[in-house]
Order: structure tokens, then sequence, then C-alpha cells
């Protein structure tokens, strides 16, 4: 999923072809894809309560609380997730075989099994032990998941940084690691910065899935609220519509980031 | 030169690459302020016994001195020996999200805990030396490849050095901008500075370098002062060599 384009090593960039969908950089008319899609959303999000206010009006009135546990759910996932990525990128590239095999082994855990039954497994297994809030086990199981593919992405950053740079760093009496450290992650926080953006877009958009844990988030308040009301066409209008607000945003995010390194790169 | 005690010392160095002898039995000595020059056809293994004289490779068998530690040891303090010897890459391995400065003083402040400011007055004064006084907070990108080397001789430098390496510092150069590099190299020669230079400049060869040790096929043929070896070679694998570059 990760490539490396290793061909000149001062434009080392990853590539990432599944994820989110991410603005072409040299779209640059006005009715971009990007354009229509997020201010199509945001024009139905706003005409739709006033053209016809029953149900509209009371759907978006009781989202917002579901909007703030989406948010909470995927930053408090990707945080601990880039925590253990780093440490599993660092594993799988360790001399030490006993870690490395520990790190590949746990990425070929994770990549096998789909998110869904994670969270079930990580759920219903934690809970045999203690009870731990669902708030808890979700994030626990986007962690778990998450951490093995920026562990991949780390991996890939940090061998695309040339060989050269951590002889350097030894060269002039640096232990590995702060070689490591001083030299070699700086580098690679660059590289893999728009990756990871595109993992956290993922993230929030596989964080619905912890509605099934009864955690409300959008997805489940959405639910809610459908099941009391019966309003299901209308309100997964207004969930879907949401969420396509929330990750076309970041989405543009991540691309202008991306380009602002470009630009820096190209000086 | 001061004195005739050996700084580094290589013995009966071997070094392979899985079934390829890429060093065999080499002898090199090089007394404190002595430049010795390594020339030698490509994959003769200079480049690779320079790497392993601050243990960028690890001898297969022989030994290595420098002073009196023996590099090759088991218990040999790898780190503290590395800061005593400086190295000079081909492809100048500045790090790119440092500037000028920054990588002269990355050094002595992380593995010397050298403070800040200490480091930076004598970071100053090396970009001065190599004629950078004007660059301190270029980043790598904005110089140019001479510029970087000189850049990276300073970074060396920087460390103190007992003695310093150059694997092949000119060939990833530009013609024009050779000289600026070999300038500097010239300068540290002069101010007595220990040094052992992989290098093909026949000019500096014979400006500089009290020895020339001539390298094929893993092998020392022939060490000599440059103006014997150039002129008066004895073995005729050297003669071959020489006709092809001279």
């Amino acid at each position: 999923m990760a490539e490396v384009d290793r061909s000149s090593p001062r434009k080392t960039r990853i590539e990432i072809s599944d994820g989110a969908l991410i603005p072409e950089r040299d779209e640059r008319a006005i009715f971009s894809s990007w354009r229509i899609s997020f201010f199509g959303a945001i024009a139905l999000l706003i005409l739709l309560p006033v053209i016809s206010p029953e149900p509209y009006r009371r759907i978006i009135t009781f989202l917002p609380d579901g909007i703030l546990m989406t948010f909470i759910v995927t930053i408090l996932s990707i945080v601990f997730a880039l925590i253990v990525g780093l440490f599993t990128g660092l594993g799988r590239i360790s001399r030490i075989k006993i870690i490395n095999r520990i790190a590949t082994v746990y990425v070929e855990v994770v990549r096998g099994i789909p998110l869904l039954v994670q969270l079930f497994y990580i759920y219903y297994a934690m809970g045999r032990i203690v009870q731990v809030p669902r708030l808890v086990a979700a994030v626990t199981a986007m962690t778990f998941c998450y951490g093995a593919y920026l562990g991949e992405i780390f991996r890939a950053g940090i061998q695309s940084i040339p060989k050269g740079q951590m002889e350097a760093a030894l060269a002039i009496g640096m232990s590995r690691g702060q070689a490591m450290s001083r030299i070699i992650l700086p580098q690679t926080i660059r590289v893999v910065l728009p990756p990871v953006g595109n993992e956290f877009i993922a993230l929030l958009k596989d964080s619905s899935l912890v509605s099934i844990l009864a955690v409300a988030d959008l997805l489940r308040r959405g639910r809610e609220f459908a099941s009391k009301t019966f309003y299901y066409f209308e309100t997964y209008t207004v969930v879907a519509l949401v969420y396509l607000v929330i990750t076309l945003f970041f989405s543009k995010l991540v691309s202008m980031m991306e380009e602002r390194l470009n630009r820096r790169e190209q000086q | 030169m001061s004195s005739n005690r050996p700084r580094v010392k290589i013995i009966d160095a071997c070094k392979n690459f899985g079934r390829i002898e890429a060093v065999k039995n080499a002898n090199i000595t090089v007394v404190k302020g002595e430049v010795v020059l390594v020339i030698g056809p490509s994959g003769s293994g200079k480049s690779t016994l320079l790497r392993c004289v601050n243990r960028l490779e690890k001898l297969t068998s022989g030994e290595i001195w420098i002073d009196e530690d023996c590099l090759t040891a088991y218990h040999a303090d790898i780190r503290r020996i590395r800061e005593e010897v400086g190295m000079v890459f081909q492809s100048f391995n500045l790090f790119p999200h440092l500037s000028a400065l920054g990588n002269v003083t990355v050094g002595p402040r992380i593995v010397k805990k050298t403070p800040q400011n200490e480091a930076e007055e004598v970071g100053r004064a090396l970009l001065d030396r190599v004629g950078l006084g004007d660059k301190y907070n270029s980043y790598p990108d904005q110089l140019s490849g001479g510029q970087q080397q000189r850049v990276a001789i300073a970074r060396a430098l920087a460390m103190n050095p007992k003695v310093m390496l150059f694997d092949e510092p000119t060939s990833a150069l530009d013609p024009e901008m050779i000289k600026e590099v070999l300038d500097v190299m010239l300068g540290l020669a002069k101010d007595g500075m220990t040094m052992l230079v992989v290098s093909h400049e026949m000019g500096f060869a014979k400006a500089a370098a009290h020895k020339v040790v001539f390298m094929d096929n893993g092998e020392v043929i022939e060490t000599a002062p440059p103006e014997v070896l150039f002129t008066n070679p004895q073995s005729e694998r050297t003669q071959t060599f020489l006709d092809h570059i001279l």
C-alpha cells in the first residue's frame, strides 16, 4: 500500500494509492470535483432544514453530540496510533531479531483481520478480564489497528532516508539512537506527513464502526434518532452529508500541506 | 612532520563481502601529520578499506590502530574512536534538515554535549576557515556541490579529529568546484592534519601527499612518495594504471 520513490534522494515522497480521496494538486478549475462535493454538501445541509424543517431541523440539532464523540474517538485513536506506529516502524527495521519479529507479526495479524472483527474481539476479550468503558475498548481497537498501518508508513519513511545519513551521523560519533532521533526521524516526519494525513481521514471514516459498540458517535446518534422517529432516509442523508463535509475538509487540508512541502522542496 | 609515531596503522587488513575478497592483507601506516593518498582502479577496495578505518565496515581479519586504540578489538569504544576520526564522503551526506551551521554544530552538541553558544562559535570559525563565512544559515539544498563538501569538511573538523578520512571527496563535483574543495584540503594538510585520502587528484597528490598507495584488486601493490610512484613505479600494474589516468 505504501510505495517509496527512491529515484532521487531529495524528492522522496511516499505515494499511497488507497484511502481517502485527496484533491488533485493540479485541479484548478472553479468547479473542481472537490468544490462541487464540499459546497454541494454544505448547501444541502443548509437548504434541507429550510425547505423541510420537519424532520431536518430536529435531526440537525440532535447530531452535534455525535460529531463531538466522533472527533474524540478519532483524535484519541490517532494520537495513540502514532505512538504505537512509531515504535512498530522502528521495530520493523530493528536489527534485534526478536523485536523485529514481534513488530512484523503484529502488522501481519492486524492487516489480516477486518477492523470490525477486531473491534468486537477487543471489546469482548477485554470484557472477560475487566469491564472497560466502551469508549476505551473502541479507542484501543482503533489504536491497535491503525498502529500497524502507521507503523508501515513510518518504516517506509525511515527507509526512504538515504543510507549515507546514518553513516554520516555515526561517523561523527553519534550512537544509533542519537542518529535516529536527531538525524533520521526529523527527516522522516516530512516524508510521512501526507500519508499520515490520509490515515487520519481513513480513521475518521472508520470510526463510524465504533457505533456497533454503542459508543454514541455520529452514526450511532443518527441510528438512535431514526429508530425513535422512523425517519431513516432523512437521518442517514444528514449523517452521510456531515461525514462528507468533515472528510472533504480534512482531505483539502492534507493536500494543501502536501503542496507546501513540495514547494519548499523545489526552492 | 613532528614525530614518527604512527597515527593510523592498518595491519594485514582483510575484508570479505560474502565470497568476494574486497581487501586482501592491506598494510598502510600513516604517521602523525602525514598525508597519504590511496589510488587505484574502481573496485580495487580502496573505499572499503577507508570505511573500515572508522568501522563503517568491519574488518574480516587484521587490525587497525588509531594511536593507542585498537579499533578492531572486541571491546573497542567505537564511538569515542569515531569522534577522533573525521570522515568526508563522496556524496557529502549533509543533513538536509539542518543549516550549514547546524550541520557543523550537531556533532559537538549531541556527542560532546558542548553548550550551544560555544559550539556555534567554533562552528562559525570553521565555516569561515572553509570559506563559507556568508553561508551560516543556508540549507544544504541552497548550496552548490563544492560548498556542500566544504561544509562536510567543517562538520568533520568540528569534532576536533586526530585524523581525517576523505572518500573520493571531489569525484561527485563539477570540474569548476573541485579546486575550492582541494584548496581547503591543501590548507588542512599545510596545518599539519593527518589525512588518509582516496582520490585520483594528481595535482593534490603532488602538492600535498607525503605518500601514495596504489591498490589493485584488494591488494596494496606499491607505496612510495608521489614523485617516485608517479615517475618511476616499481610494479607493472601501477604503470598500466598510471598510463590510463595521466
